[in-house]
């Protein structure tokens, strides 16, 4: 009886869940159209945006760089005993380098600022719309989206693909110190063995998943900042909900990327 | 004398929550109008509609002659220009510094003001709500009291023809809350707004209002002159004034 009741006070489309599912899809989708208008549209706020990558680099570069560092050399030392059975520890570099460039670096990086930028995103914005400053800018003529989202996003987009680069160089760092130091390896010999099988896709590969990831984490940092309610409270659902999506987003992206990169090699 | 603001047959609910139901209020040019209610009633609802931040349901509200319920988003802007509004919470961007706060929307919307013009204007504004002092510092820096007059001062440095504000006098301390009243008044006389002024402090309503209106179940059944309207023998609105009395003695 109490069943029949609210089946009736409330039409769904599927269940529940799903409807809010959807509409959540949907609602963000809009967001994502939105951002695209709002970018075309002239008026680029060009110091927010310089403003905002400043602080993107500034706020994740300690981290990252010792990141990158760490990888590098763990990863070639806990590599190295699985080729040794082989007496194969020449080819330590170059094994390294591909996992590096292939994988370790745009994700370790991204999955760095999905944590620092993303939440730090989702916090501002959370506490701008709660504390009704994107209400004031809207009421001043002033589009918040341009303002706001448009710089952020942009600056993730374009900073993120720079950091994991520089990742990748922490990374190699570290790899040559540890290859240096336990195959006495010179550095011109360290190069040629490194690269000698890293193919343009490889790079390009790279490019294209960091500038995937960098648009995920301004872009979801933005909608659940954005879309913040509930005071305070709010404030740090945004934060927490920004970082949580975008790091599954991320990881979806990167199953999707490797695999379409793949079908070309 | 001429309206400037025009409010008919409005209707606004949030799913089942009926917030506004056929609310009507009139603002006259150079007015100020006070809108008393309880917390909840939908008094931030309603200047929300005027400065178009949220949709109607149903209903007219006209501001300075314009439909605001039929206006595209650039004809919304354009008079979104010539309203300002003042926070319950000032609003102010807190990452940014008092000037910067202020510059935001003239260099927005002026387009090819000079530097100097602008200084000028920055000073002017802050010189009217009495805080030169605090051109360079943040909105964290400064007291409940202060940043409302910044929140004031960056409305009016695009010189608005309306004023909205909300609860002005909210949670500051009965001295400040008197300097507030003060500049609501000083705004009205320098700048020729006319102001819709939102409170549930009947001493800001007495100093502030040339006629108040009291929202009670989401419309406008009481108003009038602050007298007129406190002398009706209405229950709802004897105990409205009676908890006010009481809640002001024990400040
Ligand atoms: N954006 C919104 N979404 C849903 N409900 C809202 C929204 N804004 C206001 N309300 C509801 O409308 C009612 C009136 O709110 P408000 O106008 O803020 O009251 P007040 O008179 O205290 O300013 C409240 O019950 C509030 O919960
Ligand atoms: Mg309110």
């Amino acid at each position: 009886m109490h069943e029949n009741m609210s089946s009736h006070t409330k039409k769904n489309l599927f269940s529940e869940k799903i409807d809010d599912w959807l509409i959540g899809f949907k609602d963000g989708a809009d967001f994502l159209l939105l951002f695209f208008k709002e970018t075309l549209s002239g008026n680029f706020e060009f110091k927010e945006f310089v403003n905002q990558c400043y602080r993107i680099g500034n706020s994740s570069l300690l981290l990252i760089s010792l990141t990158g560092f760490v990888t590098g050399f763990v990863f070639t030392k806990q590599s190295r005993p699985s080729l040794e059975s082989f007496g194969a520890t020449s080819w330590l570099p170059s094994l390294v380098t591909i996992a590096i460039i292939r994988a370790l670096a745009p994700l370790v990086t991204s999955l760095i600022c999905a944590g620092k930028v993303g939440s730090s995103i989702g916090a501002e914005l959370g506490s701008m719309k709660v504390t009704e400053q994107v209400d004031a800018m809207e009421v001043s003529a002033v589009n918040p989206i341009k303002f706001l989202v448009v710089t952020r996003v942009l600056a993730t987009t374009i900073t993120i693909p720079i950091l994991s680069f520089y990742c990748g160089l922490m990374a190699m760092t570290g790899v040559f110190l540890n290859v240096t130091t336990n195959e006495d390896t010179s550095f011109p010999a360290f190069l040629e063995q490194a690269f000698n099988s890293i193919v343009y896709l490889d790079l390009w590969t790279a490019v294209i998943k960091s500038v995937a990831y960098g648009f995920t984490i301004g872009i979801v940092g933005c909608y659940k900042g954005y879309n913040a309610t509930n005071g305070t409270l709010g404030v740090g659902k945004a934060a927490n909900a920004s970082v949580v999506m975008s790091m599954f987003l991320i990881f979806i992206e990167e199953v999707f990327i490797v695999q379409v990169t793949n079908w070309f090699r | 004398m001429n309206k400037a603001i025009e409010i008919e047959h409005l209707y606004k609910a949030f799913g089942d929550r009926k917030v506004l139901i056929d609310a009507n209020l009139d603002v006259y040019e150079s007015e100020n109008m006070v809108v008393l209610g309880r917390s909840g009633t939908g008094k931030s609802v309603l200047i929300k509609i005027i400065a178009g931040l949220l949709p109607a349901d149903k209903g007219n509200v006209k501001v300075l002659g314009q439909e605001v319920t039929e206006l595209d988003k650039k004809a919304m802007n354009e008079l979104r220009l010539k309203i300002g509004f003042s926070f319950q919470n000032s609003a102010l961007y807190d990452s940014m510094t008092v000037r910067e706060n202020l510059e935001f929307p003239l260099v927005r919307n002026v387009r090819n003001m000079s530097r100097g013009e602008i200084n000028k204007a920055v000073n002017k504004v802050l010189d009217s709500v009495g805080l030169l002092k605090s051109i360079d510092q943040m909105p964290a820096e400064l007291s409940g009291g202060q940043k409302k007059r910044i929140g004031i001062a960056r409305t009016l440095i695009m010189n608005p023809k309306i004023m909205l504000y909300d609860e002005p006098t909210a949670g500051l301390d009965p001295i400040t809350c008197m300097e507030i009243n003060q500049l609501i008044n000083e705004v009205k006389e320098n700048y020729k707004t006319s102001s819709i002024i939102i409170t549930h402090d009947l001493t800001c309503a007495k100093e502030t209002g040339d006629r108040v209106a009291v929202l009670f179940d989401g419309n406008f059944k009481f108003q009038g002159t602050f007298d007129e309207v406190f002398t009706n023998p209405d229950p709802r609105i004897k105990n409205f004034y009676d908890y006010n009395f009481i809640e002001n003695q024990k400040k």
